[in-house]
């Protein structure tokens, strides 16, 4: 019994034929766009590289590119293939190899479907790697003597700045490392050789972050030395104070970037999967009505159309039973081999 | 004697309509791409009008909207003119309406230039604009308790930071008044009250500048108080030290990037304006290929085109004459009448 058989005359015909060719050029649109939101993905990962300590996997946008390209390619030559439908002369050569090429199209769909899903998921991997990359920076911050580090302090600045953000979890990271370099510190006066000593592991460290924490909305000049020491600024309680500088941590602010663009990109991609869903059915009706026409020479005649040839428990109990041959006929192979073998022996 | 004229057949005459055509579909979109730089400009503009104290003059950007809206309708027409003038009984209709149609198209063309030419002079208008606006921005700049003016802080603050600058002309303007609130400053400290004590106008400068001014690339952290005080700061000479705060002033950083804007809007107007001025005459050769047909009832005769009946001069006089005799028309049909009136009476 065929799954969903539909029948076909001339007109129905050349409108599917038609209607598919607009499709297939329409997915081959949605995979320069797939091709071109993994290239995107992948400069804005390349950009923040350092912030994420160099160790980001660029698996799900080099991913994202090579399925963009196949799917152009996929998708030119099935709308090529509808365009010579239309031709029964031009049909006849490209017939044999629609089976594999239809086989070839689940197999993508499935890989499609597979990439919306990594899109989703990578969020969580991201986050260990923000966490770690961070930390890394901050610590490195006051590196700008050290080559190979002595960007560090204008890059994590300027993603303080563009994402409103401030250390990795809140500001309070910043009290924990010393962000001023000794270079600029003057160790003779006694100040600073207080707070040196006062430090298990002699670091200066103090109640104060770098100008790029400054919040602009903030309606006083900003605050950035003696955060939590009320009496050191007139009229200021730090408990109550939430515009001098920016609350949320770098890690949140970062994800919740990465997230979105990601959340976003996995939902096209699941969007692109049904559109090449629609348009590999569409080829197995086009395919199956040009086969069972009558009389190929009379176009003019009527013709069905199906999605499978058997329902679909007896198609997968076909499928199983041919890769079962397949592997019992390599074995039989291998016997034949070995008879032949045990034939020269015995001669 | 007939300027530039071209002899035309029947197939130099199809390909001749077919590529203004063409042609013209390109115009339209070129119109439309004035527009939208048009709007584009505008809303620069509005973005950073508290800048140029709310008075910046929207004159250019508006002409360029109009400009754009009137070469895409334009356009269209001749577009829509040119696919008709293959068939002779369509082309009929629009006949009449083509030698103003033409004049229509000159006078825009010329309007198109003037717009050119004003996008590359209001970047005069603008330095004016930008140093009393950015001087009133710095002047307001404490005032984030004042309704109206309470986020010029955050606005100076975000202009500062993007366009890489600080203050009007350099930071030493920061010095000059007074940024910090009087809601912020402990009077009842004595450091205050000499401070302001030691000012005429009673106001608490400092030689410091707002934290907006910093630069991101410096390898210190950012100094920004006692700015040009060597001594409060160790291994710091404000004379050699270069990367600690902006250099540039804000009216230098912002006239380069509109004047970078008019610059590219005006070019590409100008070359827009060269494409008109092509439709322009290759529609005026359709106009009169298509009337000086040798045979009219056969379209396949050849006939001559050119770009104006008689020679410049010619024509220029011409239109002088025209426009005196309708001046002295005016006048005679006047004195006529009243002639007639008296005579009556």
């Amino acid at each position: 019994m065929a799954l969903m058989k539909v029948k076909f005359d001339l007109k129905k015909r050349v409108k599917l034929a038609q209607g598919l060719w607009l499709m297939y050029w329409l997915a081959v649109m949605a995979g320069i766009l797939v091709f071109s939101m993994g290239l995107f993905f992948k400069i804005e990962l390349r950009k923040r590289s350092e912030m994420m300590d160099n160790n980001e996997s660029h698996f799900v946008p080099n991913l994202l590119i090579l399925v963009g390209l196949m799917a152009c390619g996929v998708n030119a030559f099935g709308g090529k293939i509808c365009h010579d439908s239309l031709v029964p002369a031009k049909f006849a050569k490209w017939q044999p190899m629609l089976k594999f090429f239809l086989g070839g199209c689940v197999l993508f769909n499935a890989l499609l479907f597979f990439t919306a899903l990594l899109c989703f998921t990578m969020r969580i991997a991201l986050q260990f790697t923000l966490a770690e990359g961070l930390k890394n920076s901050m610590k490195y911050y006051k590196d700008t003597d050290t080559p190979g580090r002595c960007f560090m302090k204008r890059t994590l600045d300027l993603t303080q700045i563009e994402f409103r953000c401030c250390g990795n979890n809140n500001y309070r990271d910043w009290f924990e490392i010393q962000w001023i370099s000794n270079r600029y510190l003057d160790f003779s006066s006694s100040e600073v050789r207080d707070r040196v000593m006062s430090n298990v592991e002699g670091k200066y460290l103090v109640e104060g972050v770098p100008f790029s924490c400054c919040n602009p909305s903030s309606p006083r000049p900003c605050i950035q030395y003696q955060l939590t020491n009320n009496s050191a600024h007139y009229s200021y309680d730090h408990h109550t104070e939430e515009l001098n500088i920016w609350m949320h941590g770098c890690k949140e602010a970062l994800l919740s970037y990465y997230g979105g663009m990601m959340n976003t990109i996995g939902a096209m991609v699941l969007l692109v999967t049904i559109l090449e869903v629609g348009v590999m059915v569409g080829l197995q009706y086009l395919r199956t009505s040009l086969e069972t026409l009558a009389n190929p020479d009379e176009p003019e005649n009527e013709s069905e159309g199906w999605l499978l040839e058997k329902s679909f428990k007896e198609t997968i109990a076909e499928f199983m039973e041919k890769v079962k041959s397949l592997g019992k006929g390599a074995q039989v192979e291998a016997g034949e081999d070995g008879q032949e073998q045990a034939v020269a022996t015995v001669s | 004697m007939a300027l530039m004229k071209v002899k035309f057949d029947m197939k130099k005459r199809v390909k001749l309509a077919q590529g203004l055509w063409l042609m013209y579909w390109l115009a339209v979109m070129a119109g439309v791409l004035v527009f939208s730089m048009g709007l584009f400009f505008k809303i620069e503009l509005r973005k950073r009008s508290e800048m140029m104290d709310n008075k910046e003059s929207h004159f250019v950007p508006n002409l360029l909207i109009l400009a754009g809206l009137v070469a895409c309708g334009i356009n269209t027409f001749g577009g829509k003119i040119c696919y008709d003038s293959l068939d002779a009984t369509k082309f009929a209709k629009w006949k009449p309406l083509l030698k103003p149609f033409l004049v229509g198209c000159l006078l825009f063309n010329v309007l198109l230039f003037f717009t050119a030419f004003l996008c590359f002079t209001m970047r005069l208008a603008l330095q004016f604009t930008l140093a009393e606006g950015l001087k009133n921005s710095m002047k307001y700049y404490k005032d984030t308790d004042t309704p109206g003016r309470c986020f010029m802080k955050r606005t100076l603050d975000l202009t500062q930071i993007e366009f890489r600058c600080c203050g009007n002309n350099n930071y030493k303007d920061w010095f000059e008044i007074q940024w910090i609130s009087n809601r912020y400053l402990d009077f009842s400290s004595k450091e205050v009250k000499d401070r302001i004590s030691s000012n005429v106008d009673g106001q608490y400068l400092m030689d410091g500048v707002p934290f907006s001014c910093c630069n991101p690339s410096s390898p210190r952290p950012c100094i920004q108080y006692q700015v040009t005080n060597n001594s409060a700061h160790y291994s710091y000479d404000h004379h050699t030290e270069e990367l600690n705060i902006w250099k540039r002033g804000c009216k230098e950083a912002l006239l380069s990037y509109y004047g970078g804007m008019m610059n590219t809007i005006g070019m590409l107007v100008l070359l827009v304006n060269v494409l008109e001025v092509a439709v322009m005459v290759g529609l005026q050769y359709v106009n009169t290929a298509l009337s000086t047909l040798v045979n009219p009832e056969d379209p396949e005769s050849e006939s001559e085109g050119w770009l104006l009946e008689k020679t410049v001069k010619e024509t220029f006089t011409d239109l002088m004459e025209k426009m005196k005799s309708l001046g002295k028309g005016n006048q005679v049909e006047g004195g006529g009448e009243e002639q007639v009136v008296t005579t009556v009476s």
